[in-house]
């Protein structure tokens, strides 16, 4: 197994997670965590914020308290961003995730300082991202596989060509895993978009630094402006949004709360959105990357095609 | 019945050719691998001066605007040597007069739109009317638009004779066909709409208006070039090729250039069967030239806009 | 300037006049980009080594035939100690390398081939003869897209293979051959890599040199030592591969006669083989093709690498009711074909990899015109050193012609007509290959028909030369056995289990 090498930082985090003050001290340039919609980084048009804390008290950024308008906006984008993005080459999508590796790779000294500043021990966050970066590796070798496994020539009793393949469903609203800042996030991403999907996410209500970050991530792997879209904000005052939305083509919910989920299934009725329940998933073990993620999110196309019957030929293929 | 050849014969219109989309354009984009370098860059950036229709067609033009265009036409750029003059200059049909008037010995053709230019929702005798005018104003070519909307009802013969009308109104002047290949939809109906204007006796054929998009590609003139090929092949008459439209850049003109140089040779490589509508491709050729000759990249403003 | 309207009798004597006024000025390549050694040793266990054989050959460039490099031969022994580095690097790495490890590395090494694309594309043309457009736009990139393709594979074989497991085979000794050098290189490692595997790779003799900058390359991205070996010579040291008792798994590109060779050595050891051989496919154009198009594919099928091309369509039926006009478009459309130096980027057709190719073309350019068939040559200029073959069809060859049965593997259509579906299906079938087939059509339903009863592991409709890393290539009879490419080019290199 290869060793990971960390950057180490000018920046020092102690004990408590806060950061270490040194006598002499350049006044460091804050960053300001804004929204990811249709490529760009706007604020919530709410203009809202809130500050999540961490466990030690630590009040971490003022981040975006995004509203339905915002999500109505990243539909649109996501919905805009559809056709291109499923249009392309498969193998193109599974260079463009492994770009996606290659970025976070380079930038894992930050995300392990935002996960320790989430509570994570320095250990913790070095698994997690680590595991993060394999895992888009691992869903940018599918890209251009799955269908072969999952595609099939059907041998009708007629003289027909007859083949079913997977094509994606459309846009998806992920409502990422709440636990976890980074890795339940890209396992969620990664699965919708290598099978042709665009999403709009909404990160851990308590843990939503890493999420824009990555966002920042996407911004530079040459993945088209609105294929992914990142949310911060209440969870409670979103997930009806996410789930009624009419040009949303399926919801992906990860918390294991039975009344949430009912008021899902009940409100996706209104056009039939499929829903995916993810919330028994340990995205720490092999179980948290399969093909049948991507599957989930797939619809099936069947076609025929008549086959001339030469010199009596009597059946399909 | 055998025996019996007229000059222009009608063929069977479901004959012609399907077309491959992907195919026909894999092999148009074969033609943009071509390296044009050094001479060969130098010549054929003369050519496609010498080949350019160059064109105001807008509401707002003003026999002003005309004029100062017709002086552009003849002199591209004073200050370089051994450039030749654009093939014509294209207006509406009443700037022709003025476009004539101030074109006068310079061996540049006033071109003019005609026939309800560019919708051609008129009705058959306004088009032959507004034929008529140009050509009586002066005009040595007359760029005619198809009825799109026949074409696609299935009317064929329809478009067909008023093609044939048309071509009588010009008398002496060559009749450019313009197919609107943006509004056609396929190659394949690109292609019979080309067999359509060449067997109603077409001088050239014409991608587009260029009033909308797409205007010409690469492989929507492939596959109007072929058509003239085979119609060469079968009748024995050359007709014209004008790509309009979308092509700016020095380097997509040499493209063309490759193309109608492999798939019809010598004999159309001139400006007699071969134009370009372009307005602003004039000044990128310029200042590709002047690299070539001065080895520095050059910038816009050292040209004349008009 | 009044404008005067041509008109021109009607006739056969209209002729198209493609040798313009107009010319393209020479855009040669520069070499500077790339380098190479003057002299290489064999690549064994991650090192250069000295042949224990002390031998070295030439390699030269094909277009100039310049000497470009020297070349180590592998004796029996050095092929011995290059198995012994693929076993052990099997055995302590390899195989208990987690798979996802193993896929990094092989995403690396598609990487970097893109990161170094020129040098290869130049390095290619130049030891080869291929046109540099085509290593620059096909050879190259394909190469890179295989390794990236199945870099993917290496974590996920628990999927491919319904209710069974998978177990690499152990060491891999693989033989490719001249025409595609870098691309079957890839072809052959990436699979083998995957699967986990490791490596003992030949290259062609007359074109080593891609496959040892590859050895480099392999270096840079630290893949551990003896998991690829590269064994340079030429048939005798393929022969001490096939015959070494340590190798699990053979796989072969060549000819039908040397596969043939290997098949019988094999017999009796319990190593597996693939064998990609030769092809003499056919090439079928219905009249309602679309006729441009198809007769650019025709093209396309049997000049493309100076159809140094196994699944070559080099046998053209046409239907009779266009024959005529087809012929003609095709002559027409091979008056613009440049045959010239390799390395100018405006080049078509490369130069003829080595003299003893442009031999057999040769022999067969006489045989055809002794059995009667019309020979047709464009009128090109050729260079004056180096090996070149103008594009050639032959018309009215019947199907008893040696030149419609035998692979020239040269740019030499046959061109034959047929009247029914039925009589080309039967002639298409009729031959001891069966690796490629193409089908010209407008008709969907008559495409499937035909695409069912062709007797090829390729069949291309409405296309030709099509290639990807997904796709699944190989042949029937004597075409060979086995597939690369997509989920199948898995199964060569794996045992299945449980």
């Amino acid at each position: 197994m290869e060793k990971t090498e960390i950057k180490k930082s000018a920046l020092r985090i102690g004990e408590d997670g806060l950061e270490k003050k040194s006598a002499s001290r350049r006044l460091e340039v804050l960053k300001t965590y804004k929204i990811f919609i249709g490529g760009q980084f706007p604020r919530t048009e709410s203009g809202r914020y809130y500050v999540p804390v961490n466990n030690r008290g630590k009040k971490l950024a003022n981040v975006c308290l995004s509203s339905r308008k915002d999500f109505r906006d990243a539909v649109a984008a996501a919905r805009a961003a559809f056709p291109g993005w499923s249009g392309r080459a498969a193998f193109n999508r599974g260079q463009i995730l492994y770009r996606m590796a290659e970025m976070l790779e380079g930038r894992k000294a930050q995300f392990i300082e935002e996960l320790m500043q989430q509570d994570a021990s320095r250990k913790k966050a070095e698994r997690e991202v680590n595991l993060s970066v394999d895992r888009l590796i691992y869903y940018a070798g599918w890209c251009d596989k799955y269908q072969q496994l999952f595609s099939a020539v059907n041998p009708v009793a007629s003289s027909h060509f007859n083949f079913s393949v997977p094509e994606p469903t459309g846009v998806v609203s992920i409502i990422a895993p709440q636990q976890d800042s980074l890795l339940g996030l890209v396992s969620v991403i990664a699965a919708a978009i290598t099978g042709g999907n665009t999403c709009v996410v909404l990160a851990s209500e308590t843990k939503p630094l890493c999420s824009i970050t990555f966002a920042e991530v996407l911004g530079t792997s040459d993945l088209p402006a609105g294929v992914v879209n990142m949310l911060t904000g209440k969870l409670t005052e979103l997930s009806p949004w996410f789930v009624d939305h009419m040009d949303v083509n399926a919801t992906v919910f990860c918390e294991a709360d039975p009344e949430t989920q009912q008021r899902m299934r009940e409100r996706s009725a209104l056009n039939l959105k499929r829903i995916c329940f993810y919330d028994r998933i340990d995205w720490y073990s092999n179980a948290g990357q399969s093909p049948y993620f991507i599957m989930d999110l797939q619809e099936i196309k069947t076609t025929w095609h008549p086959i001339e019957e030469i010199a009596g030929s009597g059946s399909g293929y | 019945m055998p025996g019996i050849k007229s000059l222009v014969s009608i063929p069977d219109f479901s004959l012609s050719p399907r077309i491959d989309q992907t195919g026909a354009e894999e092999r148009a984009s074969r033609f943009t691998r071509r390296s044009i370098k050094k001479e060969s860059k130098i010549n054929g950036l003369k050519l496609v001066l010498n080949m350019i229709d160059l064109t105001t067609l807008e509401g707002k033009d003003t026999e002003g605007k005309v004029r100062q265009l017709c002086y552009k036409a003849m002199h591209l750029h004073d200050s370089l040597p051994g450039i030749p003059t654009v093939a014509a200059v294209c207006v509406y049909p009443s700037m022709v007069k003025v476009a004539k008037k101030a074109l006068v010995g310079s061996g540049i053709l006033v071109a003019s739109v005609a026939t309800g230019f560019p919708s051609g929702q008129a009705s058959r005798e306004v088009k032959i009317r507004d034929t008529k005018f140009a050509v009586s104003e002066g005009a040595d070519e007359v760029d005619m638009v198809i009825s799109r909307g026949k074409f696609h009802a299935g009317e064929y013969n329809y478009v067909f004779d008023e093609i044939a009308a048309i071509r009588e109104a010009c008398g002496n002047a060559r009749l450019k066909v313009i197919l609107e290949t943006g509004e056609l939809g396929t190659f394949d109906k690109i292609r019979r709409a080309s067999d359509i204007a060449m067997y109603a006796g077409a001088d050239f054929i014409k991608t587009s208006t260029g009033k909308i998009q797409p205007a010409a590609t690469l492989p929507v003139t492939l596959v109007m070039l072929e058509a003239i090929r085979d119609y060469y092949y079968r009748i024995g008459r050359m007709v014209g090729m004008k790509p309009a439209g979308g092509i700016s850049k020095s380097k997509l003109a040499l493209h063309y250039l490759v193309m109608v140089k492999e798939v019809l040779g010598e004999a159309w490589l001139n400006n007699e069967w071969f134009r370009f509508g372009a307005s602003s491709l004039a000044n990128d050729v310029l200042m590709q030239l002047m690299k070539e000759m001065t080895g520095v990249y050059q910038a816009a403003n050292y040209f004349s806009v008009d | 300037m009044p404008a005067t309207r041509k008109k021109q009798s009607k006739g056969n004597t209209l002729r198209l006049k493609f040798d313009t006024s107009w010319s393209y000025a020479p855009a040669p390549e520069s070499r500077t980009a790339a380098s190479f050694r003057a002299r290489y040793e064999l690549f064994i266990n991650g090192e250069w080594q000295q042949p224990l054989s002390k031998k070295y050959f030439d390699t030269i460039n094909p277009a100039t035939e310049e000497r470009l490099s020297e070349i180590a031969e592998a004796g029996a022994a050095d092929v011995d100690r290059a198995v012994r580095a693929a076993r052990t690097a099997y055995d302590k790495v390899w195989r208990r390398m987690p798979a996802k490890e193993r896929a990094k590395y092989i995403y690396r090494i598609a990487r970097m081939i893109q990161e170094r694309a020129r040098e290869f594309a130049i390095i290619e043309s130049l030891d080869g003869g291929k046109p540099i457009r085509e290593s620059r736009d096909f050879d190259v990139p394909t190469a890179a897209n295989h390794f990236f393709y199945y870099a993917g594979w290496a974590d996920k074989l628990e999927y491919a293979f319904p209710n069974r497991g998978t177990e690499p085979l152990g060491v891999a000794g693989q033989i490719i051959p001249w025409n595609f050098p870098l691309l079957m290189a890839a072809w052959k490692i990436a699979p083998a890599l995957a699967t986990g595997n490791t490596v003992v790779l030949k290259p062609a003799e007359t074109t080593p040199l891609t496959a040892l900058k590859l050895a480099e390359l392999l270096q840079e991205a630290d893949l551990p030592p003896g998991v690829v070996n590269i064994v340079t010579g030429a048939g005798a040291t393929g022969a001490a591969i096939v015959n070494h008792p340590d190798i699990d798994k053979i796989a072969f590109t060549g000819s039908t006669e040397v596969g043939k060779i290997i098949q019988r050595a094999i017999a009796g050891t319990k190593k597996k083989a693939t064998l990609e051989l030769g092809g003499k496919a056919a090439n079928i154009i219905f009249e309602d093709a679309p006729l441009d198009q198809a007769v650019e594919g025709v093209i396309n099928g049997i000049y493309f690498n100076q159809g140094h091309v196994c699944c070559a369509g080099s046998r053209l039926y046409v239907q009779e009711s266009v024959a005529k006009e087809v012929i003609r478009k095709l002559r027409d459309r091979i008056e613009t074909l440049i045959v010239g130096d390799p390395l100018d980027k405006n080049t078509d057709i490369g130069a003829i990899n080595s003299r003893q190719q442009l031999e057999t073309i040769e022999k067969y350019l006489s045989i055809g015109k002794k059995e009667g068939a019309e020979m047709y040559q464009s009128s090109c200029p050729l260079p004056g050193r180096g090996y070149w073959c103008r594009p050639t069809i032959f018309t009215n060859v019947a199907q008893s012609n040696r030149i419609a049965q035998e692979e020239i593997f040269g740019p030499v259509l046959a061109v034959l007509t047929f009247r029914t579906d039925d009589e080309v299906i039967e002639k298409a079938n009729n031959s001891p290959y069966g690796l490629s087939a193409g089908v010209w059509t407008d008709k969907g339903s008559k495409i499937f028909n035909m695409t069912r009863r062709m007797r090829a592991g390729v069949v291309w409709a409405n296309t030709f030369n099509k290639f990807d890393p997904s796709s699944p290539f190989g042949g029937y009879k004597e075409s060979g056995y086995g597939r690369e490419g997509g989920l199948h080019g898995l199964l060569p290199y794996l045992n299945l289990v449980g």
